[in-house]
């Protein structure tokens, strides 16, 4: 099936040739960090952790996400999700792939990675969490593989792939779960240090995860004749309204946890980041964004007019995006090594050869998608699934428009 | 006799591992069968541990000269800046003792400077968390690095509640005098973690760590689990603290204050 992405058009050669500059841009700054160290990065002796491993901590989310098309469709047999499945598999893949390319960034020593399976240490959570990362990757590749070539072939998916599948459900589950006891069980680190964490996790990424994956898949539709059916992008719309709700109601249990009991472990990080602390503000505008741009996001879910306005969907999930980045993918992080252990505050920001490597990982991230989807919606073409009509319905609509009547959002297909 | 023996060869291995960088000690273990021999002046406890008398050790140039002392001993590579590597600090009593404040303390206590380092704590969770095992346990208590085993995730900086631990996060031999190395100790490279270590190169040999004999009696050393040990004496007289005890690590290191 691979050759399917060898053949396309001048467009999408381009788009290549543009991602594979940017990702040699990217590797030079890299280059320069193998050669002279960490010491590139913006990181310190008490922010030890820095963008690459934010980053990795908010793809992960959108790794696990997938499975909120993949559950629905096997646990409920919900099926209008159906021609969707692939593409939060194949997403799942890609940012899997972006999640180990930032651990391999950020480790000082990337030539002796494999002392990590050489020298298994079970006790580290790290551990734990290269085999999710990298089970996952393989389940994920595995089961969209396969299904995908069997629709290709106008086959049934096979039988022996069913355990495949509920396992990468409840994986996927894992891998959000895990990463979040990466950060959860470390005493000392007051903002980390919450039962609760891992479920803000698994809410956040609910999120977000579906947001980024619609979104991608509102440009793959722009050039592709992939057509998302209406009904799953507003049941998915759905999912990610309520995980929104979840997940700004968790972040509101913490910060009456730490105020309600006035405990100044738990109260400094949340001062730090939307107050300011010992003189260091650097924060404050950011999560005040946050907190405002997550409001703005939810009122625009939970209105039913405005939810059902497609015009409007891809900036509602712009907004939730960016808001939910500057939560888990800044301020975590930061809020977690702020105040240091010495009660001081150690501001962080990347430089800018750190962002240069990370826009290599997301860039290979980019290519992994374009390819993947590529391939995808061929095979959905060739086979006239969820096509693109000329009225602007998706073939599974089972729209009653004809071509000539131009209808937006406001026509009138008889959803199935 | 067995258990002698096993924890011998366990000991042993551990030196091994620990002091394996020591290109001695790597020609030795590579070049023979026979295991590598303890020095018989070494010397060992179950559980070392320390004594800071911030009565006597408190102004921040004292305990400088102490940190350059170790930092001498070990090639700790100077470098400023928030990318700084160092094992032995002094620093205020609010940063020191984050839990243990209050605004009424006597002047005495708040003026002076406490020395910080790693308190290789009996409930480490810079060992908990370290993927590789680069960081861990010997049997005498000493939280130990083996620099070549380090793969510099980093995540032991983040467990530490004491912020410990350093990292090179460029080439350590280019913030050193390169005539003027130790060379019973090795250099780092860079990408790895490193702290303070009480010196275990310098007991296995019989001798106190560095800072301990430089200190002119202020700190203590010795074996916490032997009831008979002058730390044990000195423990039971004096009241002292320990840092952030809430964080359940079990600190060896002990203040007089
Ligand atoms: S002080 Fe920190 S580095 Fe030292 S043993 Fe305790 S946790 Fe580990
Ligand atoms: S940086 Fe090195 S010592 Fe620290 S946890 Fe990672 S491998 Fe272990």
């Amino acid at each position: 099936m691979l050759e399917i992405a060898l053949k396309g058009s001048k467009r999408y050669y381009g788009w290549i040739a543009f991602l594979l500059v940017l990702i040699g841009i990217g590797s030079m700054a890299w280059l320069d960090q193998l050669i002279n160290g960490l010491k590139i990065t913006g990181m310190g002796r008490d922010v030890s952790w820095g963008f690459y491993i934010s980053q990795f901590t908010y793809l992960v989310g959108l790794a696990a996400s997938g499975v909120m098309i993949v559950l629905p469709n096997y646990f409920h047999g919900y099926k209008p999700n159906k021609h969707m499945v692939i593409f939060g598999e194949f997403m799942a893949i890609a940012a899997c792939i972006m999640c180990l390319l930032f651990i391999v960034v950020d480790i000082g020593q990337p030539t002796r990675m494999l002392n990590v399976i050489l020298h298994a240490t079970p006790n580290s959570i790290l551990f734990w969490d290269m085999i999710v990362l990298n089970g996952y990757l393989g389940l994920n590749l595995l089961v969209g593989w396969v299904c995908l070539q069997a629709d290709r072939a106008r086959l049934p998916h096979p039988k022996w792939l069913k355990p495949f599948i509920y396992t990468s459900i409840i994986w996927a589950f894992s891998i959000h779960t895990v990463t979040a006891f990466l950060y959860q069980g470390l005493p000392g680190r007051h903002y980390w240090l919450t039962a609760i964490l891992a479920a803000r996790f698994l809410a956040s990424a609910f999120c977000s995860g579906p947001a980024i994956l619609l979104l991608v898949m509102m440009i793959t539709e722009k050039f592709t004749t992939f057509k998302m059916p209406k009904k799953a992008v507003s049941t998915l719309v759905k999912i990610i309204m309520y995980a929104m709700c979840v997940n700004m109601f968790f972040f509101s249990l913490e910060v009456f946890t730490a105020f309600y009991s006035n405990m100044p472990g738990h109260m400094h990080p949340l001062v730090y980041l939307f107050a300011g602390y010992h003189g260091h503000t650097e924060l404050v505008g950011l999560m005040w964004t946050f907190i405002g741009l997550a409001a703005v996001s939810i009122t625009l879910l939970v209105t039913p007019k405005f939810r059902n306005n497609f015009k409007l969907l891809p900036w509602t999930l712009g907004i939730l995006v960016i808001a939910t980045w500057i939560d888990k993918g800044l301020g975590l992080l930061i809020g977690g090594f702020n105040p240091t252990p010495f009660h001081t505050i150690t501001p962080y920001w990347p430089t800018a050869k750190e962002l240069l490597v990370s826009m290599m990982v997301y860039a290979i991230g980019a290519l992994v998608v374009t390819i993947l989807f590529k391939i995808a919606t061929e095979v959905k073409e060739e086979l006239g699934q969820a096509q693109a009509m000329p009225c602007g319905c998706s073939t599974e609509d089972e729209c009653d428009c004809t071509p000539e009547c131009g209808c937006t959002d406001q026509c009138t297909c008889k959803e199935a | 006799m067995k258990n002698n023996r096993r924890s011998f060869i366990k000991l042993a291995g551990i030196a091994a591992a620990g002091l394996g960088i020591a290109p001695r000690a790597m020609a030795a273990a590579m070049g023979g069968s026979a295991p590598i021999k303890d020095d018989p002046k070494g010397i060992t406890a179950k559980q070392w541990a320390m004594v800071i008398d911030t009565t006597k050790l408190n102004t921040a140039k004292d305990i400088e000269k102490l940190a350059k002392v170790c930092h001498t001993v070990h090639n700790v590579p100077s470098i400023e800046g928030k990318q700084e590597v160092k094992w032995l600090w002094p620093d205020i009593y609010e940063h020191s003792f984050t839990e243990q404040e209050n605004p009424h303390l006597p002047d005495a206590v708040t003026r002076r400077q406490y020395a910080l380092l790693c308190n290789h704590c009996e409930n480490p969770p810079c060992v908990r968390v370290c993927p590789t095992k680069a960081t861990y346990k010997r049997p005498d208590g000493i939280v130990d690095m083996d620099y070549h085993r380090c793969i510099g995730c980093r995540y032991c900086m983040a467990g530490c509640p004491y912020g410990s631990r350093s990292f090179n996060w460029g080439e350590p031999r280019d913030h050193l005098d390169l005539d003027a190395l130790n060379k019973e100790y090795p250099t780092r490279m860079r990408g790895v973690v490193e702290k303070c270590n009480f010196c275990v190169e310098r007991l296995a040999v019989g001798k106190l760590p560095a800072c301990v004999e430089a200190s002119n009696g202020a700190i203590h050393f010795g074996d916490l689990n032997d009831p008979n040990s002058e730390i044990r004496a000195v423990l039971r007289e004096r009241f002292t603290i320990r840092r952030k005890p809430s964080a359940g690590t079990e600190p060896s290191v002990y203040y007089i204050i």
